[in-house]
This record gives structure tokens, sequence and C-alpha cells, in this order.
């Protein structure tokens, strides 16, 4: 039962991290990528009936999270107390500039409001990173399963780390470049034209870069934390994750290449659930790693009792099948490349 | 009591106080806007379909405030009361996740076919889309308050190794009896917001002698549901939870009225509480009028405050006090208004009765002051408790995150929302300023080229 939660809630963030990837990457490049005032509305059209739903799989696995693993709920969320916060506040500063983009089409309130949205997406884009980074890296747990991080230290992975580490903020450019390219992908998929075109060409230009920063970030990972290789090494099958990782990387590039507007997409999408299986993979059944291994947070001593479990997945299950109901039909009414001439969409 | 679980309180207080200005305009007004589209199918009337276009966009903006301020509610279980999630987060978590899952996906996947996809529908599917958003506004609030009544009342759990509490029951927690009343009470509260706001917007329209087919529509739909919900504040389901609060929390209600002897109870309208005199500064009361309601008895005893030791007591009694009496003045307030305004509505006079469109468009913050003065009642109320006779408050609050970093965050969400509250005020009053008849009709649009089609239904 511990495990099956454990990979319900992976899928779920894997999903959370997908969805809402292509509108922060979307949403990062939008001042690069859209030069006119259409091509930027048609950039937040594309995200415009889709993104709320997607923010929906945040709040979704958190209530899974809090109630599977109470413990982990109450010691990461405190322990990320000030990062959390910013988080919310880089939330709402892109929902505000996203649906004010949409009610104010012109002047320089539209300029400020795609500013607002774009550097609010980008920032979310590092910080998730970095909070990925620093779950990898191993936080300060005390004997009680508590922590506080402060926001840095002196930027070194020891015993007294910051949020921001350079291991940190290695994951968080990585984390970036990645929705940059994913979001990149989406764009192609959803429009036509010239700014297809400029998507297309950062996608290019984007995925080797990414290929480089992926690489860069394995050994550093295998660096600060040689022992995350043991479960590699107990069941070697694993050493396919960063074969897949790569191979995804490549795909995209070929299939951009040649043109496949939604199997690039699909590659990019295959790259995020591989990195983030693969680290799955190494921390099972860890679930909070601390530095110190005593206090590591685990399934075993993190999880709620089997009736809670036993009745959250009945109507999980439920739930979830409708929910996928829901969104096959969203993204069917809403499928095929946006157009601004439409009335009453997004942008008009 | 220790600054730190002060300003952890002050947190979240804040922060949930600012997010339900939101949600309860948004439950309020989803119901309204099924009215208006089903009218509109009935009678064929595009007026209809043009109003539930305009209040389509009024619950739409107010949607996504609703959405940005509520993430941070969830998430302040962990970062603020992490040793409180810790103790309940077995039980409660299960409400806050069913939430999201049947609630938020439910409401977030059709709002943006019902906002954005009224040419790709059917007039059927489209209204089927707007009962989906109306049933999802109004699921994620029972799952929110079977989570609140269960720190209320708590019910279907059992302790575990550790110290914490894990759920035994599952029917039970989501039939909490203190739940359905609950739920009933606040829905209603936050009907008449929508119905007020409605009433409001019609009122100005027609004062100011624009859009005024639209503002009779407004006028009409809303005093008709104010007429309706302003009743069903009362009673039943105040009654309702007026018991709840008399069988399981008697010494909040004794606070709340003000009631320290137990004794025969009058009914305080107005008057200060003092605390340490025990008595009522400038009283007005009907005398015996409370024990009547609690048990149906003019001379029956009410248990006083005095009864309770002082470990028990509410921590702020002046606040609970005020806040109980504001929301219940009011909800008389908003009875005499709606009817007075559906006795003229029905004597075909109320478009003309200038005085009375005046109090309709003025009245529409007061649901809101209403349905905060309510929350406050029932969390107040709770104290000293965070799970009512179970956990403390001042066991609650997350130990690891000092006062000083909180007080970082609160004036960050000081900041942030008065930003929020200033864009909310301005992108409504903008929309309001627009009008309805600048909505477009959603006529199948030309198909010009494959692109199009592609997008739309083929």
């Amino acid at each position: 039962m511990g495990f099956l939660w454990f990979a319900i809630i992976s899928v779920m963030l894997t999903s959370y991290v997908i969805l809402d990837g292509f509108d922060l990457g979307a949403g990062a490049l939008h001042l690069f990528l859209g030069r006119t005032d259409d091509e930027r509305r048609k950039i937040i059209r594309s995200i415009g009936p889709v993104w709320d739903g997607n923010e929906v799989w945040l709040l979704a696995t958190g209530g899974v999270l809090y109630f599977v693993f109470p413990q982990l709920y109450a010691s990461s969320f405190s322990g990320f107390y000030l990062p959390l916060m910013m988080v919310l506040w880089l939330l709402m500063l892109r929902a505000i500039g996203l649906e004010f983009r949409t009610h104010i089409k012109d002047g320089i309130w539209a300029s400020f409001f795609d500013g607002i949205f774009s550097i609010g997406s980008l920032l979310l884009a590092v910080f998730y990173g970095a909070a990925l980074g620093n779950v990898v890296r191993g936080l300060p747990l005390g004997p009680d399963h508590y922590f506080f991080l402060p926001l840095w230290t002196n930027f070194r992975v020891g015993p007294h780390p910051g949020v921001l580490d350079w291991y940190t903020v290695l994951s968080g450019v990585v984390a970036l470049v990645a929705l940059c390219v994913h979001g990149a992908n989406y764009i192609v998929v959803k429009t036509d034209g010239e700014l297809n075109e400029h998507a297309r060409k950062t996608s290019l230009i984007l995925t080797p870069v990414l290929f480089l920063l992926t690489l860069v970030s394995l050994f550093a990972t295998l660096f600060i934390h040689p022992n995350l290789l043991a479960n590699y090494n107990a069941l070697p099958v694993g050493y396919l994750i960063p074969v897949l990782v790569f191979a995804s990387l490549i795909a995209v590039f070929v299939f951009q290449k040649r043109g496949k507007e939604v199997a690039a997409f699909i590659s990019g999408a295959l790259y995020l659930a591989f990195m983030l299986v693969g680290a799955v993979y190494s921390l099972y059944p860890v679930i909070l790693p601390a530095i110190d291994p005593r206090y590591n947070l685990t399934i075993q001593n993190s999880i709620t009792s089997s009736y809670a479990l036993q009745v959250g997945l009945r109507w999980w299950i439920f739930g979830m099948v409708i929910a996928l109901g829901y969104f096959v039909f969203l993204y069917r009414m809403f499928r095929g490349k946006v157009e601004l001439e439409n009335n009453g969409g997004y942008g008009d | 009591m220790d600054s730190a679980v002060l300003i952890h309180r002050l947190h979240f207080a804040f922060t949930v106080t600012f997010h339900y200005l939101f949600p309860q305009l948004t439950m309020g007004l989803a119901p309204l806007v099924v009215a208006l589209k089903t009218i509109g199918l009935w009678k064929n009337d595009e007026r209809y379909h043009r109003a539930a276009r305009f209040w389509a966009k009024i619950f739409g903006i107010s949607f996504v405030f609703g959405v940005v301020t509520g993430i941070p509610m969830e998430f302040q279980f962990g970062t603020n009361w992490s040793h409180f999630s810790k103790f309940a987060g077995g039980v409660i978590g299960q409400t806050l996740a069913m939430e999201g899952t049947f609630a938020f996906f439910l409401e977030s996947a059709f709002l943006g076919l019902f906002l954005y996809g009224e040419k790709r529908l059917s007039k059927i599917a489209h209204w089927w889309t707007g009962v989906a958003v109306f049933l999802g506004s109004w699921l994620s609030g029972y799952f929110i308050v079977a989570t609140d009544a269960w720190m209320q009342h708590p019910v279907a759990y059992r302790a575990t190794a550790d110290g914490s509490v894990t759920l035994s029951s599952f029917w039970g927690l989501l039939l909490n009896p203190w739940a359905l009343w609950q739920y009933a009470h606040n829905m209603a509260g936050a009907a008449v917001t929508g119905a007020f706001v409605m009433a409001a917007v019609g009122a100005y329209y027609l004062l100011s002698e624009k859009y005024v087919e639209q503002g009779k529509i407004y006028i009409g739909v809303g005093v008709v549901s104010g007429i309706l919900f302003s009743l069903l504040v009362i009673g039943p389901t105040g009654d309702g939870q007026g018991h709840n609060l008399a069988n399981y929390q008697p010494a909040a209600l004794a606070a709340m009225e003000a009631h320290f002897d137990t004794k025969t109870a009058d009914l305080v309208i107005l008057g200060q509480p003092n605390v340490e005199t025990k008595s009522i500064d400038n009283p007005l009361v009907v005398p015996k009028a409370l024990s009547f309601l609690i048990s149906r008895d003019w001379n029956a005893q009410v248990r006083g405050l005095s009864s309770f030791p002082e470990s028990e007591w509410p921590t702020n009694i002046a606040l609970l006090y005020y806040a109980y009496h504001i929301m219940v003045g009011l909800g008389t307030v908003f009875m005499l208004v709606m009817l007075i305004s559906g006795i003229q509505l029905w004597r075909k006079k109320l478009h003309e009765t200038k005085w009375l469109l005046w109090v309709l468009m003025l009245s529409f913050p007061l649901p809101f002051i209403a349905n905060t003065a309510g929350w406050m009642t029932a969390e107040i109320g709770r104290q000293p408790y965070l799970v009512y006779g179970v956990l403390r408050t001042i066991d609650g609050f997350s130990k690891s995150v000092t006062a000083s970093n909180v007080w970082f965050t609160l004036l960050g969400f000081f900041g942030m929302y008065t930003l929020l509250a200033i864009l909310f005020l301005f992108l409504v009053q903008r929309e309001i300023n627009h009008g309805p008849e600048h909505v477009e009709s959603f006529a199948p649009a030309p198909v010009n080229g494959g692109k199009v089609s592609a997008a739309g239904r083929n």
C-alpha cells in the first residue's frame, strides 16, 4: 500500500510538471517569442483555457500528499517556508498577468502585464527546479523530523545548506531550460505562421543546451551524493532511465527538425517524466532525505493508517477516472491551432 | 499569549478572510448564472443568454482571484500549522484531497468550456458546462466545510501510536452532523452575496439609466433569489447551526451571547460585553428570548460562561461577541431589504422606487461583511482549540518557523493582497461600465480556412 501511494503521488506530481510545465515554459518565453501584440495574444490564448486546470494538479497532489504522508507534508512545508511563500506570490503574479492580459488588450498596460506574467512564469520554473534540487541534495532534518531552511547560507553543499546553493541553482537553471523547451514545443503545436517557426527554432537551439545541462547536473548529482546510485545498483534496470532521458531529448530535436510537431512535444514531456522518475527511483523508499540519514523520512515512518489509505484509494480511482474524462474533453474542444479572429476567446 | 502563535493565527486569519471574499461571490453567482441560462433556454430569450454571459465574466474574474488566493490556504496547513498537520492530516487530508480531485478538476475543466466554448458547443451542452461549474463550486464548498466541521466537532477518528489521529470512518467524516448545518448555512450566506451583488448592479444600471433592460433582469433575479436565501440563512439553517453550538460548543455559544451566569437567557440586541464584571454594558435585550431559541421554552436555564473553567473560554470574547452580533444583525437587515424589494417588485413598482434602488445598490458590501463575521464567529468560538476539545491552538503551529519569518511573509501578503484588491475592483468596475450589451453574441463564426475548422467542430 505504501509503494502504491508513493507511485500515485509520483505520477500526479509528474502530471503537474508536464501540464503546468508547458504553461510556465510558454510564459517564460512569452516576452522573447511574442514580438508583436498579436503573437503575444496567440501565446496567451494557447494556454488560456487550460492553465487553471493544469494548476489544479498541484492542489490535488498536495491534498493527496497531505492525507497519505502527514508527516512529510508538515516537515517539508514548514521547512521550505520562505521559498514556498514566494512560490505562492509568483503563482499569483502569473495568474494576474495572464488574466489581465486577456482583459486589457492595448497600450503600456498590456506590456506591463505581459512582463508580470512572463517574469512570474520564469521565476516559478527556477524555483521548482531548485526545490527538486533541495530534495535530491538532502535536508537538515532533525530527530523531531523538522527543519528550517534559510534562503541561502554560503552557497556550498555542506552541513548547513540554504535553499539556494550551487547545486540547487544548477537544478533551477536545468528546470528553466527544460520548461522553455517544453513550452516552445507547445507553442509550435498550437500556432502557425512566423510564431510557429520562431518557436521551432527556439526549441532547436535550446534542446542541445538542455542536453549539456542535463549531463552536467547528472555528474553534479553523483558528485554531491555518490550513494544515490544504491537503488540503481540493486536493480540495474534503472540504468535505462538516464538512457531514456537523453534519448527523449534527441527525439525532441529530430522530430522538431522534421516538422513532427506533436511527436516533438510528446518527447519533451517524456524527458520531464523520465527526469522525475530517475530522481524518484534513487530516493525510494525515502521520501524526504535528511543530511543525517538516520532522520530520513521514509514511506514507513510517515504513512497514515491502512484504513484511510484503502478508503482513499477507492475514491481516488473514482475521482481520477472522471477527471481524466474532463481533461480529454477539454483538450479535444480546444485542440488545433489558435486563431485570433474567433469571437469570445482568450485574448479577444 | 505566546507571540509566535498569535502571528501564525493572524497570518491564516488575514489570508483566509481575504480569500473567502471571492469564493462566496463565485458560489453565490453560480446558481444565479445557471438560473439565467435556464430561463434563456426555456423562453428562448436572447436577453437572458446575454445576462448569463455578462455574469459569467464577473464570475470568471472572481474565480481566478479565488484560485490564486486559495492555494495559500492549502499550503499554510503545512507551512504555518505543521504540528496540526502532522496530528490531523490523516483525517482532514482526506477532505482536502477530495476537494482537489472531485471539485477543482470539475470546476476548472468546465469553466474554460463555459467561458470560452459557447460557440463550440450546442446550447444544451453549454448549459451543462454551466451546471458542472455550479456543481464544482458547491462541491468544493462542501469539502472545505466538512474539513472545518471536523475541527469544530471532531468525529470518525481514532488515535494512533505516535500521538496523531487517523480516519476511522469515511462516511462518518463526510456526514458529520456539524457539517450538514454549517454547509447549508454557509451556502445560503454565499447565495445572499450573489443575489445582492446582482441586484446592486441592476440598480446601478437603472439609476444611471443605461442597459436598463438588462438591469431589470438582474434586479428581478437578484431580489427573488435574495428573498429565498436571506430567509434560508435564518431558518432552518441558522437555527440548526445554533443547535449545533448549544449541543457541542456550549462555552462558545455562551461567549457569543456574552451570557455569563447560568439562568434564563435574554437575547442581547446591543451592548458591549464586559468580561471583568461579567456583564453587558449599555444593554438592549429581548428578555428570555435566547432561552426560547435554544430550548423552545421561555424559562429554560441556559448555561453561562462562568460555569466553564476559564481555560475553556474562547480567547477573545469581545471580538467573538461582536462578530456574531454583526452577522445576525446584518442577516436581519438582508431579509427586510429583500422582502420590501420583493413586495415592490410584485407590485411592479420597484423599478420606479428610487430610494429602494439606492438601498439595493449600496448594500452590496454588507453580505461580504456578514459572511466574514459569520466565519469569525465560528473560528474564534472554536478557541482555545484548533480541534475542539482535542488539540489546542498553542500546540498546532509550526514551531520551526519563527515569528520573524511569519511577520516577513505576512507583510508580503499585505502588499500582495492590497495589489490584488485594487486589480479586482478595477477589473470588475471595468466590466460593469463596459456593460452587458458589449458582450458579443456567440453566433458561430464564419469558417475561414482549415486551421479554424480544425479548432472548431468538424
